[in-house]
């Protein structure tokens, strides 16, 4: 390769020498252990594309414009007409409103944490150290969070707010810790040529730094989002579960998403509603799926490698 | 590391600012630790959400019945609030998942790690993290509907699993769990200097030598954080366990082809239903919820200090 990225540079190419060292003799062990290795690569990821496979075969008879054009339907008899467009719209009201509400707050953390904050002070590392652990409270602990406090104690109620505030909070540690990454990226030489010039802190953040971070920043956002839209433990702890036939109209909307929707089929036992919990969930892996590869591909095609 | 890296700059930059304060960038900083303290609210915020119930929950039901107390049947007319068969149906589900996630995942690791070649690696990668994005509910459902019954299907005896069961939740968790663990191994045994593994070499060590002494034991803190990271998303993971690992809570359940509901699948199918504010049953959603948040919390004190420690070896 002409251009080595970082990637490649610092793994260490353990391949080539390991491979000439082996090829003379290779011991029967040596090869059942690379093979054990390669199996447990195939057994763990061929298990998992055969079971995404069976669900596109299973919801193959549900993939048609019925999924977004029609209500959802608790009546086993209309469910020939029956689709998912209220789940598919307030899952679209509540990721917008958590790009809103979570985006800013998560990259205004991140400047905080890695371009103001002392970390020496005690709180400045408690504040990191409660991010971290944030990051991995289990998610339907936010939805008892959301019940207890912004449901009833703030009189918010069951709507598509509280849904939405729930899922940013629940996010916003994987904003943070991503735009902490690629803030971090950016080298010092930058922010010393930027005072050197006379430039204020906020200037030199805001004009060289962060548009230097902004794949990165892009990467960690588009993820977050990805992981709000197929949360469903929290929503089911806010009372999300039933059959809502219409879409939201503002806030204080009531609602459904997607991964809720196809929980609700789930529960039903009849096998049209497993066909149409399998044209649901194609739906919401083709979202998710799809805003993960943009993701990994703005990180791995505009990151700047200094 | 990164902390004397953002050190240096924040100090070179009070330095350069001392003396004539701008508007501007002392309003951006309040602006900016506002944002800052909206994690710590949300901490609190969880705090008190599960405190306060829990305590009025505590006042009408001992503590040591709670611990103690081999049956759980919050809705049942003979009431028993003994938390012991959520706890061990959390168990049974975290300890199957590892016995499939772990060496699935390490091994997937080793492989990416040691032997694919660098163009393999650099498609496989982010594949894996693709993966590791594919919502719960989904994994749910095909444990339910697919593997299930496969499972049924190839039971050698007649007491095969339940529709239901321990088993198969464990089994679609751990499925679950591999690309998260095989990511964070991967990239800490990625962070093992080139010259560990040279030197091994120049000791005429075997490839599997290279990798099974010396690459392992040296990434070892991230691949305990990895796994310590896997057990603390299997103990909360909710919809797997809610779909397709049972109900059953009034007896401890030890046998995973049986079904029995965890501390997450208990409280997703209470609250599902419609529960008056107050009552007993609503707190005792709390209770288990605040049992659930200490022991996630104690798992992610262990990752976090072993995934510092890995960092500050290497990098």
């Amino acid at each position: 390769m002409s251009t080595p990225t970082i990637t490649t540079e610092t793994r260490p190419d353990s391949s080539a020498s390991g491979d000439a060292l082996t090829q003379r003799r290779s011991r029967p062990g040596e090869v059942a252990f690379r093979l054990a290795m390669q199996a447990c690569l195939l057994i763990a990821f061929g298990v998992l594309a055969a079971l995404l496979t069976w669900v596109l075969v299973k919801g193959w008879n549900r993939l048609d414009s019925r999924l977004w054009t029609e209500m959802p339907t608790g009546l086993a008899s209309r469910l020939d007409g029956a689709g998912v467009q209220s789940a598919l719209v307030g899952t679209l009201w509540i990721i917008s409103l958590v790009a809103l509400i979570c985006l800013p707050i998560g990259i205004l953390s991140a400047i905080y944490l890695e371009e103001y904050a002392d970390n020496t002070r005690w709180y400045n590392r408690l504040l990191e150290l409660n991010i971290q652990n944030l990051a991995g409270v289990p998610s339907i602990i936010f939805g008892i969070l959301g019940l207890g406090i912004i449901a009833r104690a703030l009189g918010l109620g069951f709507t598509v707010i509280t849904a939405a505030i729930v899922l940013s909070l629940l996010v916003l540690p994987v904003v943070i810790i991503a735009t902490r990454e690629a803030i971090r990226a950016v080298p010092q030489s930058i922010r010393h040529a930027s005072y050197a010039l006379g430039a204020t802190k906020w200037q030199t953040v805001s004009r060289q730094v962060l548009p230097s971070a902004v794949p990165g920043i892009a990467t960690g956002s588009i993820l977050a989002l990805s992981r709000a839209i197929g949360e469903a433990a929290p929503l089911i702890v806010l009372g999300a579960v039933t059959f809502i036939t219409f879409n939201p109209d503002g806030l204080d909307s009531g609602y459904t998403a997607l991964p809720i929707q196809i929980y609700t089929f789930i529960t039903r036992s009849q096998s049209e509603y497993t066909e149409l919990a399998a044209g649901a969930i194609v739906l919401l892996l083709a979202i998710v799926l799809a805003m993960n590869s943009i993701a990994i591909f703005v990180r791995n095609r505009f990151e700047k490698r200094w | 590391m990164s902390t004397s890296t953002s050190n240096a700059g924040s100090a070179a930059g009070s330095a350069l600012r001392r003396g004539r304060r701008r508007p501007v960038d002392s309003t951006v900083k309040v602006l900016l630790v506002a944002a800052a303290l909206v994690s710590v609210a949300t901490t609190i915020g969880i705090v008190i959400a599960l405190a306060q119930p829990t305590v009025g929950f505590f006042q009408q039901v001992s503590i040591v019945e709670f611990v103690t107390g081999t049956s759980w049947t919050p809705t049942f007319a003979q009431k028993a609030y003994g938390v012991l068969p959520l706890v061990a149906a959390t168990l049974t589900v975290t300890g199957v998942a590892l016995t499939i996630a772990v060496p699935l995942g390490l091994g997937s690791a080793i492989y990416l790690s040691e032997y694919a070649n660098p163009r393999t690696r650099k498609v496989l990668k982010p594949i894996i993290e693709l993966l590791a994005g594919v919502p719960t509910v989904v994994y749910g459902f095909v444990a339910l509907f697919a593997l299930n019954p496969l499972l049924q299907r190839w039971w050698p005896t007649d007491n095969g699993p339940a529709f239901q069961n321990l088993l198969i939740a464990g089994i679609a968790m751990g499925i679950m769990i591999v690309p998260t663990i095989a990511s964070i191994s991967e990239d800490s045994m990625a962070a093992v200097p080139r010259s560990l593994r040279e030197g091994a070499y120049a000791l005429a060590s075997t490839k599997m030598q290279v990798s099974t002494r010396v690459v392992v034991p040296a990434a070892m803190s991230g691949i305990v954080a990895a796994v310590v990271l896997g057990i603390s998303r299997a103990v909360g993971e909710t919809m797997i366990v809610t779909i397709a690992g049972g109900l059953t809570s009034d007896r401890i359940v030890l046998n995973p082809l049986e079904g029995a509901a965890t501390m997450t699948a208990f409280i997703a199918n209470i609250s599902s239903g419609d529960i008056p504010v107050g009552s007993l049953d609503y707190d005792s959603v709390f209770a288990v919820g605040a049992l659930l948040f200490l022991i996630t919390f104690a798992l992610n004190a262990v990752s976090i200090r072993m995934v510092r420690r890995f960092r500050e070896v290497y990098e």
